[in-house]
C-alpha cells in the first residue's frame, strides 16, 4: 500500500466496520469488515479461512466484547476446537464462559428424502436461536456452501441463501461467510451473488516449490482499501497478514553510534561507525570478506554486551566460530554466555513465509540488539526474488522499529553488476559497504569502500581490506600513477616510493648544509672588510688632525707678519677669510 | 405391498415445523394420511414447533421445514418437505422398497 493509499483508507470513516483484530488486516481495509453486513472469504481448500472466521470471532470476544457465533457445516465442535487450539485460541473456555456459540449443522444427503415443498427456515431458527442466547454481534458461517450438496432443489437453496443474508443483515450482525474457490469465480456456487458488500480471497500459491499465502480484498463496497495482494502466515498467535508499508514510517531515528567492529571502518564511517537501528548491508563476490565483516561486528556487539542474533543460511554454526577463529574472532566465548545466538536454518526448508515467522519469533524470544543476517540472497531460494524484497522490506521495517541494528551480507555473483544488491534492497539500507576483488599483478586482492551512508560524512576512499589472522585490517591503497594498486603490487609502489623518498630527503640535506657553510664564510668575510675599515678610518682621521693643526700654525705665523707689517684690519680679516676658504 | 416393518412394531415419528405456516399444515395432513394408511394404531406423531423450541433444532440436525423424523425403528430417517409427494414419502419412510417402483 503506497502513502496516497494508506490515506485514502484512513479517511474513509463513513462507513461503520468492524474490527477484526487481526494483525494487519484491519490496516488493508481501513478499520476492518463492514459492520453489521456479510462478509465473504473466499478460498482453496487449506488456505486458512476458518481459521481467519475464527480468529474473527475469537478476538471480537476478547477484545472487543462481541460475542459470536460459529456455524459450522465441515467440522464438529471438537474438532474446530482442538484446530486452532494449536493457534492458542481457548474456544472451550469462551464458550462455556457464554462468548462463543459453536453451532454444528450437519446435512447428510444420503439421510435425507426430498418430498415437496420445503425452506431452510429450520437454518434461520437455529442460527436465531444461537444469536440470541448470547447476543451475538458477530457470525461465521463455514462454510454455507455445503448446503448445495445436501438439498437438491437449486431455486429453493438459492432464494433461501439470499433471504439468509438480508435477515443477517437486519439482525445487524457482521458476518463472515466463507466459501470454496470456485473454476471462474469467487466461490463454487457463487456466494458472492448474494454477499456483495466485501469480498476478501485467500490464496496459497506453490512458486519454485515454496507456498506463499496471499490476500486480496477483491471488493469492498463504500470503502477505500488496499488493493495489492498482502502475504499472511499463520503462527502461533494466529494470521498476520503483512501489509508492506503498514508499519508505516515512523520509526525513530537514533543518533547513537556503534562501531562496526573495525576501528578503521567506523573511521571512514565518520569517525564513529553505523547508527543504532540503522540497517547495513554488505554487498561483494565469493570469497571477498563479507561473512568476516559481520564476525566483527557481532564480536563489537558482544562486547558491549549486547545481545546479537546471527541467522545463517549457509554455514553451520560451528563453521562459522572455527572460521572465525581462523581470523582472530573468537566468537565461541559469546556464545556460552549466551550473547550470542546461532540460527542456522536453510533458506529453502520453509516458505519465506515462514522465515519471517521465524525472524519474528526469535527476535522476540531473544531480544537482540544486533541481528546479522548471512547472506540474504539465500532466501530468494525460498520464493521469488520480489517475495524476497518484499520480506525483507517487511523484516527491515520491523527491526527498525525496534530500534535493532541489522547487517545483512548479500553475495554477488561474477556476471552481476556490482553496485546492485540482488535482492533489491539497496535503496532501503542505510549503509552499503562494497567489497570487491581486485586483480592486478597475477594477484587477487580485496577492496572495500563505502558505497552509501545516510546521515553521516563518510570516506569515499578505497581501502585495501586485508583478512590477517588477528582481524580485518584495512589499508590505504596505492593510487600510482597506473592506477589503484593492491596486494604486493602496492607494497613495491610504496617502497619505490619510500627509497625515492630517502633520496629527496638527502639532497635537502646536503644543500642545507651547503647553505649553512656558504653563510658562515660570508659572515667571516663581513668582519674582515670591517675591520679593513676601521683601519683605514682610524688613518684618514690621524691625517685630518695633521692638516688641521698644520693649518693653525700658518695661519697664526701670517697674522703675526700682518701685525709686523702694520697691516689695516679690514685686509688683515680678508687674508683670513682668505685662508679659511670663505668667500 | 406389504410394509418391511414387522406388524407389531411401534412407529414413533416427528415433524418439525415452524409456526403454523401453510407449509407445515400441509404437511402435518399428510403425514396423517400417510400414517393412517400404512401405520393405522401402531404410530405417534410429535410435533416440535422451533418457533417455541428452537433449542430443539440442533438434537436432530434439522435445517430444512418442514422436516419429517422417523425415530423408530431404527435407522433414523429425515424426509424433508410437505410430504405432497406420497410414493416418495413412502420411499423415504422406508414403508415401501424403492426398487418396488412407483
Amino acid at each position: 500500500m503506497n502513502k496516497l493509499d494508506r490515506q485514502r483508507v484512513a479517511t474513509t470513516r463513513s462507513l461503520l466496520k468492524c474490527r477484526t483484530g487481526i494483525q494487519g488486516l484491519d490496516e488493508i481495509t481501513g478499520g476492518g469488515l463492514p459492520r453489521g453486513r456479510p462478509t465473504l472469504i473466499s478460498g482453496s481448500a487449506g488456505c486458512g479461512k476458518t481459521l481467519l472466521a475464527m480468529e474473527f470471532l475469537v478476538r471480537g470476544a476478547t477484545q472487543f466484547n462481541e460475542p459470536g457465533v460459529f456455524m459450522a457445516f465441515e467440522e464438529t465442535p471438537e474438532e474446530l476446537t482442538q484446530n486452532v487450539a494449536s493457534l492458542g485460541f481457548r474456544v472451550a473456555d469462551l464458550v462455556k464462559s457464554g462468548k462463543v456459540n459453536i453451532d454444528y449443522v450437519r446435512v447428510e444427503r444420503s439421510e435425507i428424502d426430498e418430498t415437496g415443498d420445503y425452506d431452510l427456515e429450520g437454518l434461520f431458527v437455529r442460527l436465531g436461536h444461537a444469536i440470541d442466547s448470547i447476543g451475538a454481534k458477530r457470525v461465521v458461517l463455514d462454510t454455507i456452501e455445503t448446503l448445495f450438496s445436501g438439498f437438491s432443489n437449486m431455486a429453493v437453496l438459492r432464494a433461501e441463501l439470499r433471504r439468509l443474508f438480508r435477515w443477517l443483515k437486519e439482525k445487524g450482525v457482521t458476518a463472515v461467510i466463507t466459501g470454496e474457490r470456485g473454476e471462474t469465480q469467487f466461490t463454487r456456487h457463487g456466494l458472492e451473488e448474494y454477499v456483495s458488500d466485501c469480498v476478501i480471497l485467500l490464496d496459497h500459491r506453490v512458486t519454485d516449490q515454496v507456498t506463499t499465502r496471499r490476500l486480496r480484498i477483491v471488493k469492498y463496497r463504500g470503502s477505500a482499501h488496499g488493493t495489492n495482494e498482502y502475504p499472511f502466515l499463520i503462527d502461533e498467535t494466529g494470521i498476520n497478514v503483512l501489509p508492506i508499508t503498514s508499519i508505516g514510517l515512523e520509526h525513530i531515528a537514533s543518533t547513537e553510534r556503534i562501531s562496526s567492529g573495525v576501528p578503521r571502518l567506523d573511521g571512514m564511517l565518520g569517525g564513529k561507525g553505523y547508527f543504532r537501528g540503522s540497517s547495513i548491508l554488505v554487498t561483494g563476490t565469493a570469497g571477498t570478506g563479507k561473512s568476516s565483516l559481520a564476525a566483527h561486528f557481532c564480536r563489537a556487539a558482544c562486547l558491549r554486551g549486547e545481545k546479537c542474533l546471527y541467522f545463517a543460511f549457509e554455514e553451520s554454526p560451528n563453521q562459522i566460530v572455527r572460521n572465525m577463529r581462523s581470523i582472530g574472532v573468537d566468537l565461541e566465548p559469546f556464545v556460552k554466555k549466551d550473547l550470542l545466538h546461532f540460527h542456522a536454518i536453510r533458506a529453502t526448508i520453509l516458505g519465506l513465509e515462514g522465515h519471517l515467522t521465524e525472524f519474528h519469533k526469535l527476535v522476540e524470544e531473544f531480544a537482540p540488539q544486533v541481528v546479522v543476517l548471512d547472506p540474504v540472497d539465500s532466501l530468494v531460494q525460498a520464493g521469488t526474488t520480489k517475495d524476497a524484497t518484499a520480506m525483507l522490506t517487511r523484516l527491515i521495517d520491523y527491526l527498525k522499529m525496534r530500534q535493532i541494528t541489522a547487517l545483512m551480507t548479500n553475495l554477488i555473483s561474477g556476471g552481476e553488476l556490482v553496485e546492485s544488491s540482488g535482492v533489491n534492497i539497496s535503496s532501503l539500507v542505510d549503509t552499503w559497504l562494497l567489497l570487491r576483488d581486485v586483480e592486478t599483478g597475477g594477484e587477487r586482492n580485496r577492496a572495500m569502500y563505502i558505497l552509501k551512508s545516510r546521515g553521516m560524512a563518510h570516506s569515499n576512499q578505497i581501502r585495501e581490506f586485508l583478512l590477517t589472522d588477528h582481524g580485518i585490517n584495512l589499508q590505504d591503497v596505492n593510487l600510482g600513477p597506473d592506477g589503484v594498486l593492491t596486494g604486493s603490487a602496492r607494497q613495491v609502489q610504496e617502497f619505490r616510493e619510500r627509497s625515492s623518498a630517502r633520496a629527496r630527503l638527502d639532497e635537502i640535506e646536503r644543500k642545507q648544509r651547503d647553505l649553512k657553510r656558504k653563510r658562515e664564510a660570508f659572515e667571516a668575510r663581513l668582519v674582515a672588510l670591517r675591520k679593513e675599515f676601521e683601519v683605514e678610518a682610524d688613518e684618514a682621521d690621524w691625517m685630518l688632525s695633521l692638516e688641521e693643526s698644520r693649518d693653525r700654525i700658518l695661519q697664526s705665523e701670517r697674522d703675526e707678519m700682518a701685525i709686523k707689517r702694520k697691516a689695516d684690519p679690514i685686509s688683515l680679516d680678508r687674508q683670513r677669510k682668505a685662508s679659511k676658504g670663505e668667500k | 405391498m406389504t410394509a418391511p416393518a414387522k406388524d407389531n412394531e411401534v412407529w414413533a415419528l416427528r415433524l418439525y415445523v415452524a409456526g403454523q405456516t401453510p407449509k407445515s399444515i400441509t404437511a402435518f395432513a399428510n403425514l396423517k394420511k400417510i400414517c393412517e394408511a400404512h401405520l393405522a394404531g401402531r404410530y405417534t406423531i410429535e410435533v416440535v414447533d422451533l418457533l417455541q423450541q428452537p433449542q430443539l433444532a440442533a438434537g436432530d440436525q434439522i435445517v430444512a421445514i418442514p422436516t419429517l423424523v422417523r425415530k423408530l425403528p431404527e435407522p433414523l430417517r429425515k424426509i424433508v418437505g410437505d410430504l405432497s409427494n406420497a410414493e416418495r414419502a413412502l420411499v423415504g419412510l422406508q414403508l415401501r422398497p424403492a426398487k418396488s417402483g412407483v
